[in-house]
């Protein structure tokens, strides 16, 4: 081994521990990016495997009634591979001991062999045996979430009669991953059931024999999608169709695929910010590391080593460091994003995996770390190379310290010794302390940046629950009803406030934009769930135009004042163009709301709603409850509660869970970026610190002149990084949005503080770490050597 | 032979008008003053001088590691002070030998690595254990310099100029902080490198008696040259006063 590369293995064992902690910064930004690249991946593979092994269907046709015969017409569609129909309906299933019955969706399944499209993947028990018309296979979630085995009994009303069935085995199914209730926004195992039945006993509950009223189409790759929608709608716009939508407008789809794309844009646009952080540390340490070998550079140049074989050798330091902390940072994330897969596999409900990472995370970790490591060390070289051998020999001359200036002179005079070291060598060398300071905001800006993304998390569910919607409970009626429905509901004993709703789904659509939602028909003046202003303030809905969610807005890329089309699924489909008159802050679900009058005219329908929203006097609440349940208009009651429960449940296990992830990143690399800044310092100035203590300077003044700088370098970066901070936090938050909730960034003096507080907390702890180092020298060795 | 050419042909440096000038304006230091100044090859030669009188800086710029701010440098004939940093970089690597005044060990290398670090790139080094043992530290090879005497880790460094059987050897101030003893067996080190090898050496010093062993002395003061004296008679480094 040549004596270079030896100086290299001592020089690297010698700063092991500032080594591994810049290795460490480095690696803790590459493996959040590798572990969410990896993750969203993995997600996405798995998806399309399950969907594909599953034989999951691109277009959903749903009809009032159809015969069969009009299976093969559909199967006959230029581009369409397979067609197959089945009967769906809706039921209620009465679980002893809950006050209010549960909503669920009694699905078909061919009376032999498996279905052409949309398969179940069974989990427990055995299929249906299509024999016996009480058997039925039972949604896995749901049965989880109620404690229900094959074997057990469950009662259920369907179309108006209700009967006892027999669950004979459990069932998941890519089309049902998740559940949600009609007219809720967050999924719920627990308040949506799925029953599937065979073919011929669902028919006969529903009058369908011989009939279908939904029809599952998949279609050949590369085929027209809008020819084919077109064909289906033609064909069944007889039969009373509602229109062919395709698996991208599925509403468990839209969840997971709006689930695993917000993780994307978070992959995408957070462990950037956290990388970038992470390197522009690496590029202050490295740069300062090298230069603390000037006098070293200086004498391999003294004697014959060109610039190239100087800068190959420290080349070959920084890299590894800067490698080995990618390397170290990969493979963490590797593991990480395993561990972490199980968890959102279980969160997704896919029954199996397909682990696959993002080669593209290795190249641009790698890369990044070594690019920044390198040019940090390459402009340094440079500098010193431009100086002569014979002045990096020297150790720099000593710092013009004549130029301190009068307020200098006079400081002079109330401090001693070294006090006035401190601020001479803040005032001396400005482009380091700046560079360290600038260090450790960025540090702090990442710690401001994660705790108000914490805070914009419970700000939107306080928002929602509290602020927006000041109902109890939200009533579902069976179908639409005349507003007698609501007098009646508002002379139930201990219902205080009620007021209508109608809910219509619709196909929203500006130019080639669309999107598939819900109108709210609201009052004018709402007053329990409401469409509000940046300042929390009600908007009125008025009957000219419709209100907008922000997120639906950017999704549409409208702006109040600009029409929008509206084509209404419901009754007579009307199609309306209508301007939009107002944007909601809306940070949950994209409520489109319209006025309730206006609603029911252009469906022709007047005084119907289809719900309720109800403020209830606590103490009554179960006799509230009790009496809803009893009443056959009701289709299904939530309380805000359990709505909130849940998406406070999802915010912390979906997507969003990667928030405390991100946090704990986030201290760690503050941490890192402060232990650095101080070992760096220390090892900048080791042989001075030695000179004092020589002559005379105690342990404690010696560790306060490297101390005292680090505490001003601190104190002076947390306004800087409070500020950077606040920009990062939008990145952050834009990151962490969805077409499900958004995430504001929110600033409070608590956040501020708290990030503070986790910087001095590194601070101390780097001080002391470096005080214990202090205190061990070896003055002798260290005066000894000339370096 | 004639005197002149002759003159030229074994000259190892020939120096005309060389200024050196530290900083600018009120804070310039006028460290060279115009040296003029030949250096015949294969001699021992004595530059001696108070504190701050230029001695190091006028080494510094004829062995390749700063440059003049003006006048000229040539070695053997070659303008050393038109040289680009490459080539000044190849003129060091393959005639030079320096041992600095604060002998500048590598802290992290071992005696006979320190060595190494220099016969790694020479054309034609001696064996590391050989130059070791030449300054009679074949026992301490594989020492660190934190374990070693200031003279010891002197002679390392003069190991290590040596080692590499440099056509020029520079010593700033070799014997500065050393006794009388371990002073005189550097001395007798460089001495023989001069007589053995052939090789031009330039020794600094403020110690008058080392003059006595130089083949010609250079009396240094205030940047310049202020007379040479080429010794008749050399003593031994062994009979020199201390
Ligand atoms: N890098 C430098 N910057 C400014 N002045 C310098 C520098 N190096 C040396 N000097 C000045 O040049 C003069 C000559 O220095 P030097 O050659 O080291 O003297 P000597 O070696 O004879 O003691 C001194 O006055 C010294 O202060
Ligand atoms: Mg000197």
């Amino acid at each position: 081994m040549s004596p270079l590369d030896r100086k290299l293995l001592r020089d690297l064992w010698r700063i092991k521990g500032q080594a591994v902690a810049i290795a460490a910064v480095i690696g803790v930004g590459v493996l959040m990016l590798v572990m969410m690249t990896g993750i969203v991946t993995s997600l996405d593979e798995t998806r399309r495997a399950y969907y594909e092994r599953y034989r999951l269907a691109d277009i959903f046709a749903s009809v009032t009634r159809a015969p069969d015969r009009l299976i093969s017409d559909l199967s006959s569609i230029p581009g369409v591979s397979v067609a197959e129909g089945r009967v769906t309906g809706s039921a209620l299933i009465d679980l002893p001991g809950l006050d209010l019955p549960l909503r669920a969706a009694a699905v078909s399944l061919p009376d032999f062999g498996e279905p052409r499209l949309n398969d179940i993947y069974l989990v427990a028990g055995r299929r249906l045996d299509s024999d016996r018309s009480s058997e039925i296979l039972l949604l896995e979630g749901f049965a989880k979430a109620h404690g229900l085995q094959p074997g057990d009994a469950l009662s259920a009303t369907m179309n108006g009669a209700r009967r006892t069935f027999r669950i004979v085995g459990l069932a998941q199914s890519p089309e049902f991953l998740y559940t949600t209730a009609p007219g809720e926004l967050a999924p719920d195992d627990s308040r949506f059931g799925v029953i599937w039945m065979s073919r011929t006993a669902l028919a006969a509950a529903y009058d369908m024999d011989g009939a279908f009223n939904q029809a599952l189409l998949s279609v050949g790759r590369g085929s027209e999608r809008t020819a084919v929608f077109a064909a289906v709608d033609r064909m069944l716009d007889h039969h009373g169709g509602l229109g062919a939508y395709g698996l991208e407008d599925h509403e468990s789809n839209r969840f997971v695929s709006e689930e695993i794309s917000g993780l994307r844009a978070m992959s995408s646009g957070v462990p950037p910010i956290f990388l970038g952080v992470a390197a522009f540390l690496l590029y202050i340490v490295v740069s300062r590391m090298v230069q603390t070998e000037r006098e070293q550079i200086g004498l391999m140049k003294a004697f014959g080593y060109t610039n190239v074989e100087v800068g190959a050798h420290y080349f070959k330091l920084v890299l590894a460091i800067a490698a080995g902390g990618a390397l170290a940072g990969c493979l963490a994330g590797i593991a990480a994003g395993r561990a972490l897969i199980e968890v959102y596999l279980e969160f997704f409900k896919f029954p199996f995996l397909v682990f696959q990472l993002d080669p593209g995370a290795f190249v641009v970790g790698f890369s990044v770390s070594v690019l920044t490591a390198s040019t940090g060390g390459l402009i340094v070289l440079r500098g010193v190379f431009a100086l002569s051998p014979a002045t990096a020999m020297n150790a720099p001359a000593p710092p013009d310290y004549s130029r301190t200036g009068r307020i200098g002179q006079s400081l002079n005079r109330h401090l001693d010794q070294p006090s006035r070291m401190v601020l001479r060598r803040l005032t001396r060398q400005p482009g380091r302390m700046a560079g360290a300071m600038l260090g450790i905001a960025a540090g702090m800006a990442l710690s401001v940046g994660m705790i108000s993304i914490l805070a914009g998390f419970d700000r939107t569910l306080a928002l929602t629950f509290t602020v927006i919607d000041r109902s109890d409970v939200t009533v579902t009626f069976t179908e639409a009803m005349s507003e007698k429905a609501i007098l009646e509901l508002q002379r139930m004993p201990g219902v205080i406030e009620v007021e209508p709703v109608r809910i219509v789904p619709a196909v929203l659509r500006n130019g080639l934009k669309t999107y598939r939602g819900a109108i709210s028909g609201l009052v004018t003046e709402p007053r329990l769930n409401r469409a509000v202003d940046k300042d929390i303030m009600t908007i009125p809905t008025r009957r000219e135009g419709v209100i907008l969610a922000t997120a639906l807005a950017d999704i549409l890329g409208i702006a109040s004042g600009e029409m929008l089309t509206i084509e209404v699924r419901e009754g007579r489909q009307p199609v309306l163009d209508i301007p939009v008159i107002g944007i909601a802050q809306s940070l949950l679900g994209s409520p489109v709301y319209m006025e309730l009058g206006a609603l029911n005219r252009a469906l022709r329908e007047p005084n119907r709603v289809s719900g309720a929203y109800l403020r209830v006097d606590s103490i009554h609440s179960q006799s509230v409850y009790r009496t809803l349940k009893d009443m056959p208009t009701v289709a299904g009651v939530s309380l805000k509660a359990d709505a909130r429960n849940a998406f406070q449940k999802l915010m912390d296990t979906g997507a969003g869970a990667m928030r405390y992830i991100m946090a704990a990143i986030a201290a760690i690399i503050t941490f890192g970026v402060v232990y650095n800044a101080a070992r760096i310092a220390y090892a900048e100035r080791a042989r001075d610190l030695a000179s004092l203590r020589v002559i005379g300077f105690s342990k404690g003044e010696v560790a306060f002149v490297l101390l005292g700088e680090l505490a001003i370098v601190t104190l002076v970066a947390l306004p800087v990084g409070a500020l950077l901070g606040y920009y990062l936090s939008f990145g952050i938050a834009a990151g962490f949005s969805s077409d499900l909730y958004q995430i504001p960034a929110v600033f409070t003096p608590r956040s501020y503080g708290a990030a503070a507080l986790a910087v001095v907390a590194a601070a101390v702890t780097s001080g002391w770490l470096v005080k214990r180092d202090i205190d061990r020298t070896d003055l002798i060795s260290a005066l000894k050597t000339r370096e | 032979m004639t005197e002149e050419p002759c003159k030229e042909v074994t000259s190892a440096f020939r120096i005309t008008g060389l200024t050196k000038v530290y900083g600018e304006g009120a804070a310039a230091v006028h460290a060279l003053r115009g040296v003029d100044l030949v250096i015949p090859s294969g001699e021992l030669v004595v530059l001696l001088g108070p504190s701050g009188s230029g001695k190091s800086t006028l080494l510094n710029i004829i062995g390749g590691l700063d440059r003049a701010s003006d006048g000229q440098v040539y070695f053997r004939g070659q303008e050393l002070t038109a040289l680009s940093d490459a080539e000044l970089t190849r003129y060091r690597r393959d005639h030079v030998g320096f041992v600095f005044q604060f002998y500048n060990l590598m802290p992290s290398l071992t005696a006979r690595e320190n060595v190494e670090l220099v016969t790694e790139v020479a054309r034609n080094p001696m064996d590391p254990d050989e130059a070791l043992a030449l300054v009679g530290l074949h026992a301490r090879t594989e020492h660190f310099p934190a374990q070693l005497s200031g003279g010891e880790q002197q002679r390392v460094a003069i190991a290590r100029a040596v080692a590499k059987q440099p056509t020029v050897l520079f010593c700033d101030e070799p014997t500065g902080a050393l006794d009388s003893t371990t002073g005189r067996a550097v001395l007798k080190v460089l001495k023989d490198v001069n007589e053995r090898l052939g090789a031009t050496v330039l020794i600094v010093t403020h110690a008058a008696a080392t003059a006595a062993m130089a083949d010609r002395v250079l009396h240094f003061a205030d940047g310049a040259i202020r007379e040479v004296v080429v010794n008749k008679t050399k003593l031994s480094p062994e009979e020199i006063e201390w």
